[in-house]
C-alpha cells in the first residue's frame, strides 16, 4: 500500500512538474492582452435589447432550447414531460413530443430539421424522428452510466452527447451503437459545442475545465483551466479560434485555441449568481450569458465588459440561444417561459 | 438526501453575496441608517428601500433597474428583511424599511437548515399565541410531530426555554429577533407557492467522486497528455488576439444584433422578406451573402450559392473535378455508415483511380497513405485527400475566383434590400380596412417612428 502511495506521489509529482512547464510555454508567448489589442476599437455603448415574443406554453420549468438550422424554428423541452417545437416566427407550437422520462435535461436540433433529440436523468438520449406523421422514436442511445447533460447532432447520422458520467460520447444513429468514447474529465461533463468546421468539439465539465477534442481520433488535444466551479456552458466564438466558457463561480471566461490560454475573464463583483447559459451573436462581439439571479447579461467580448441586461424571466435563465442568421437571442427559463429579444 | 454538489456551487454564490453585505454595513462608506419606529417600538439600525438602491446606483454605477434587481436579489436570500411585511420578499424603491439580516441567521451559516430547528420555531409560534400558525405551518408542523416524535420532548422544552429567554429582552430586542428568526424561516421552508431559493432543479445524482480513480494509471496516461501538450505549437497572444478583433469587425455589418438588417428584422417587422430574400438558392443573392464569400474559403463552401457559382469557375478552369472530389468526401465524413464502404469505391473510381474520368492531382505520399487505406474503408479515409484538394483550391482557384469577373459581377448584380417602409408594418395593415382619420395615421406613424428608430439603434454605438 505504501508503495502504491508512493508511485502515485511520484507521478503525481511529475504530472506538477509538466503543468508548471506548460504554464510557462503559455506565458512565453503572452506578448498581448485583450485590453490592448481591442484598445481601438469603438465601445458598443449600452445594448438595449428589447423583448419581441413571449413563448408560452410549457407548464414547468424549462431546461434546454436549441434552434434549428433553419434559424425560424425551435425546440425546447420542460420538467413538463414534453418537448416542444415552435415557429418562432407566428409563436406556434407545431409538434409536442411527449417524453416517456419528464426528467430532461438538454435538447438538440438536427440540422436537416428531421430529428430532434433529447435526454437527462434517464441516462438515455433518445432521437425521434418529427417528420413522421407524429414523433417517432428512432433510437434509444443507451449506454452511458451517468445523465445526459447535453447533446448535438453532427448530421441525421451522428450524435455527440456529454454525461454525468464524465464522459463524452459519438454515437452512430443507424446501428444506434457507440463509436468513439471521450474519457479525459474527472468531473460530471454539463455541456458541449461544435467547431464551425466540424473537425472538433469542446467540453465543459464540473472539473471545472474545458477540453477540446478531435471527432476522428478521439483524443482529447487541449486542457483549459481557471474556473474555479463547474462549467455550465461552452460555445465557440464564430472564427472557431477560442472558446468561451461559463461557470457556477459566476464568471465566464475566452480562452483562445491558438496561443493555448485564457485570453479574458467575464465577471463583475455585482453579479453573485452562477452561469446556466450562454451563446454569442454571429460578429461575436456579444457574449449572452444566462445567469441563476433570472437575468441574461451582455458582456462585450473584446472590451470584457458588461454592456447590457435582459430582464422579464421570474426564475433562473436555463437557456440561452442565437440562431444561425443571429437575428436575436433567445432566453428560457425556470419560470417556463422562453422570450425572443433583439 | 446528498445536496453536497449544491452547497458546493451555492457557498461561492452566498460568499460573494455577503462580501456586498458587508460593504454595504461599513461604518464609513455603507448605508446610512437610522431608527424605524413600528407601531409603537422603535426598531434601530434600519433603512429604507430607496437607501439601498441609492447605494448600490452609487457603488456600481449602475442604472436604477439593475439595483432594483441586484438588491431584490439580496432580499430574495434573506440578507435583508422587510421590516413591515415580512412575508413580501421583495425590494420596493420607496420608503419601505428594510433591515440587514444578522449572519447568525444567514442560509450559509446555518446550512442545511435542521428539522428540529424549525420544529422548535414552529413550537414556539404555536405556544405563544393560538392560532398564529399559517395553514400551511399547521401541516408541516403536525408531519415533523410524526416524523421527528422520539425528540419532541426536547423540541417542547427548547421552545418554552427560549420563550422564557425572550420574555427577559427588551422589547425592540425581542422584536428584533423575532423578525430576524421569522425572515430566516420564510428563505430556508418558503411558503408553498413562493419562490423557493434553495431549489436546485433536478437533482444530479452523480457528484464529483468516485467515477475518476486518481490511480497510478490515471497519472500516467495525465503524463502523457501533459507531454504532448507541452510540445504543441502556440502562436503569439497578439495575432491571436487581432484575429479576434478583425473578424468582429469584419462581420459586424453581418451581426443583425449589432446592427440591424435589411430589409428588416423578422421578430421585428413580422415581415419574413429577410429570410425569403436569403433562402439558400434564389435567382439573386443579397449582396452582404456574397460580400461574406470572400471573407474566407469556408464561407464560400459553406453557401450552396457560393459552392455553385465556385463551381461554374471552375468550370471555365477545367478544374471542376477538385470541388466534386471535395463534395464526395463531405458526402462520406457526413453521410450514412452503411453507405461508406460504396461511397468510397465510387469516389476511388471516379477521382483516384489512374486514367480515371475525374483524376484529382494529389501528390504522391498521400496517395499512397490513400491507397493504403482503402483497403480498410472508413468515415475518414478520404481525409487526407480531401485537404490536399481543399488546400490546393484555397491558395489557388480561389483567390482568383474573388478576382474574376463573375465573381465581381455576381457582386454588382447583388441585391441590397431597401429598409422595409413603415406603411408596411401591422398596425398600418390592421388599418386599411378601415379608413384611419389623418389624424390617428400621424400618430400611428409618429410612434412607429419610435420604435424603428428603437429597433435599428438596438445595439448601435451611442452614448
Amino acid at each position: 500500500m505504501a508503495a502504491e502511495k508512493a508511485e502515485i506521489d511520484a507521478l503525481k509529482k511529475e504530472c506538477d512538474g509538466l503543468r508548471t512547464k506548460i504554464e510557462a510555454a503559455r506565458k512565453a508567448v503572452n506578448d498581448s492582452t485583450m485590453t490592448d489589442a481591442a484598445g481601438g476599437v469603438d465601445t458598443v455603448g449600452r445594448v438595449q435589447l428589447k423583448l419581441r415574443k413571449t413563448l408560452k406554453g410549457h407548464l414547468a420549468k424549462i431546461y434546454a432550447m436549441h434552434w434549428a438550422a433553419d434559424s425560424r424554428q425551435m425546440v425546447s423541452a420542460s420538467q413538463d414531460g414534453k418537448l416542444l417545437i415552435w415557429d418562432t416566427f407566428t409563436g406556434n407550437k407545431l409538434i409536442a413530443v411527449p417524453l416517456k422520462s419528464a426528467w430532461v435535461m438538454s435538447v438538440a436540433f438536427a440540422p436537416s430539421g428531421n430529428l430532434v433529440a433529447s435526454g437527462g436523468l434517464d441516462n438515455i438520449c433518445t432521437v425521434y424522428n418529427i417528420k413522421s406523421a407524429s414523433p417517432k422514436t428512432l433510437r434509444e442511445l443507451d449506454a452511458h452510466t451517468g445523465y445526459l447533460s447535453c447533446c448535438r447532432f453532427l448530421s441525421d447520422s451522428e450524435i455527440l452527447t456529454a454525461s454525468g458520467d464524465t464522459t463524452c460520447c459519438l454515437w452512430d444513429l443507424e446501428t444506434g451503437k457507440q463509436k468513439i468514447i471521450f474519457t479525459n474529465h474527472i468531473g460530471d461533463c454539463m455541456s458541449l459545442a461544435l467547431s464551425p468546421d466540424g473537425n472538433t468539439f469542446i467540453s465543459g465539465a464540473c472539473d471545472s475545465l474545458a477540453k477540446l477534442w478531435d471527432l476522428r481520433e478521439g483524443t482529447c488535444k487541449q486542457t483549459f483551466s481557471g474556473h474555479t466551479s463547474d462549467i455550465n456552458a461552452i460555445s465557440f466564438f464564430p472564427s472557431g479560434n477560442a472558446v468561451i466558457t461559463g461557470s457556477d463561480d459566476c464568471s465566464c471566461k475566452m480562452y483562445d485555441l491558438r496561443a493555448d490560454q485564457e485570453v479574458t475573464g467575464y465577471q463583475d463583483t455585482s453579479l453573485n449568481a452562477g452561469v446556466t447559459s450562454l451563446a454569442l451573436s454571429n460578429s461575436g462581439r456579444l457574449i449572452f450569458a444566462g445567469y441563476d439571479d433570472f437575468n441574461c447579461h451582455i458582456w462585450d467580448t473584446l472590451k470584457g465588459e458588461k454592456v447590457g441586461v435582459l430582464s422579464g424571466h421570474d426564475n433562473r435563465v436555463s437557456c440561452t440561444g442565437v440562431p444561425e442568421d443571429g437575428m436575436g437571442v433567445c432566453t428560457g427559463s425556470w419560470d417556463s417561459f422562453l422570450k425572443l429579444w433583439n | 438526501m446528498d445536496k453536497g454538489g449544491w452547497h458546493r456551487q451555492q457557498m461561492s454564490c452566498f460568499r460573494k453575496m455577503e462580501k456586498l453585505i458587508v460593504a454595504m454595513q461599513d461604518p464609513d462608506m455603507g448605508i446610512k441608517m437610522r431608527n424605524q419606529r413600528l407601531l409603537i417600538t422603535v426598531i434601530p439600525h434600519a433603512m429604507t428601500g430607496r437607501d439601498v438602491i441609492d447605494w448600490l446606483i452609487q457603488k456600481y454605477r449602475m442604472c436604477e433597474e439593475e439595483a432594483l434587481h441586484l438588491g431584490g436579489m439580496l432580499v430574495r436570500y434573506g440578507y435583508i428583511y422587510p421590516l413591515k411585511e415580512p412575508r413580501s420578499l421583495v425590494l420596493r424603491a420607496d420608503e419601505t424599511p428594510y433591515r440587514f439580516q444578522t449572519p447568525y441567521f444567514w442560509t450559509s451559516t446555518r446550512w442545511p437548515a435542521s428539522e428540529i430547528d424549525y420544529a422548535i420555531y414552529l413550537a414556539k409560534k404555536n405556544i405563544r399565541k393560538q392560532g398564529e400558525l399559517m395553514e400551511y405551518e399547521k401541516e408541516r408542523y403536525s408531519l415533523l410531530h410524526k416524523r421527528i416524535n422520539h425528540t419532541w420532548d426536547f423540541v417542547v422544552m427548547q421552545a418554552r426555554e427560549q420563550l422564557r429567554a425572550s420574555k427577559q429582552r427588551r422589547k425592540a430586542d425581542r422584536i428584533v429577533l423575532e423578525c430576524q428568526e421569522q425572515a430566516y424561516w420564510l428563505i430556508n421552508r418558503p411558503q408553498p407557492g413562493a419562490h423557493n431559493i434553495l431549489d436546485v432543479g433536478l437533482e444530479r445524482p452523480n457528484n464529483f467522486s468516485s467515477r475518476v480513480t486518481l490511480n497510478s494509471d490515471y497519472y500516467k496516461s495525465e503524463i502523457e497528455a501533459c507531454r504532448r501538450a507541452l510540445g504543441r505549437n502556440r502562436v503569439k497572444s497578439s495575432i491571436c488576439l487581432e484575429g479576434f478583433v478583425k473578424f468582429s469587425e469584419q462581420y459586424q455589418n453581418h451581426d443583425p444584433i449589432m446592427q440591424g438588417c435589411l430589409p428588416s428584422n423578422p421578430w421585428i417587422s413580422d415581415d419574413s422578406a429577410h429570410w425569403t430574400m436569403n433562402a439558400e438558392m434564389v435567382p439573386t443573392p443579397t449582396r452582404l451573402r456574397v460580400e461574406r464569400w470572400s471573407f474566407s474559403f469556408r464561407e464560400l463552401l459553406n453557401d450552396v450559392m457560393g459552392r455553385r457559382e465556385f463551381m461554374t469557375y471552375l468550370e471555365k478552369e477545367f478544374s471542376a473535378e477538385n470541388l466534386c472530389f471535395w463534395q464526395a468526401c463531405e458526402n462520406i465524413r457526413h453521410g450514412e455508415s452503411s453507405r461508406i464502404v460504396e461511397k468510397v469505391e465510387e469516389v476511388y473510381k471516379a477521382f483516384l483511380a489512374p486514367g480515371a474520368a475525374r483524376w484529382v492531382n494529389i501528390d504522391s505520399k498521400t496517395m499512397a497513405h490513400t491507397l493504403e487505406g482503402l483497403k480498410h474503408p472508413h468515415r475518414f479515409v478520404m481525409d487526407a485527400a480531401q485537404m490536399h484538394i481543399y488546400f490546393l483550391m484555397k491558395k489557388d482557384s480561389y483567390p482568383r475566383y474573388l478576382k474574376s469577373d463573375l465573381y465581381k459581377n455576381m457582386l454588382a448584380r447583388a441585391i441590397v434590400p431597401q429598409e422595409t417602409k413603415k406603411s408596411v408594418f401591422p398596425f398600418m395593415r390592421r388599418q386599411r380596412h378601415s379608413s384611419p382619420s389623418p389624424a390617428q395615421a400621424f400618430t400611428q406613424v409618429l410612434e412607429e417612428d419610435g420604435r424603428a428608430q428603437a429597433g435599428t439603434n438596438a445595439a448601435g454605438s451611442h452614448v
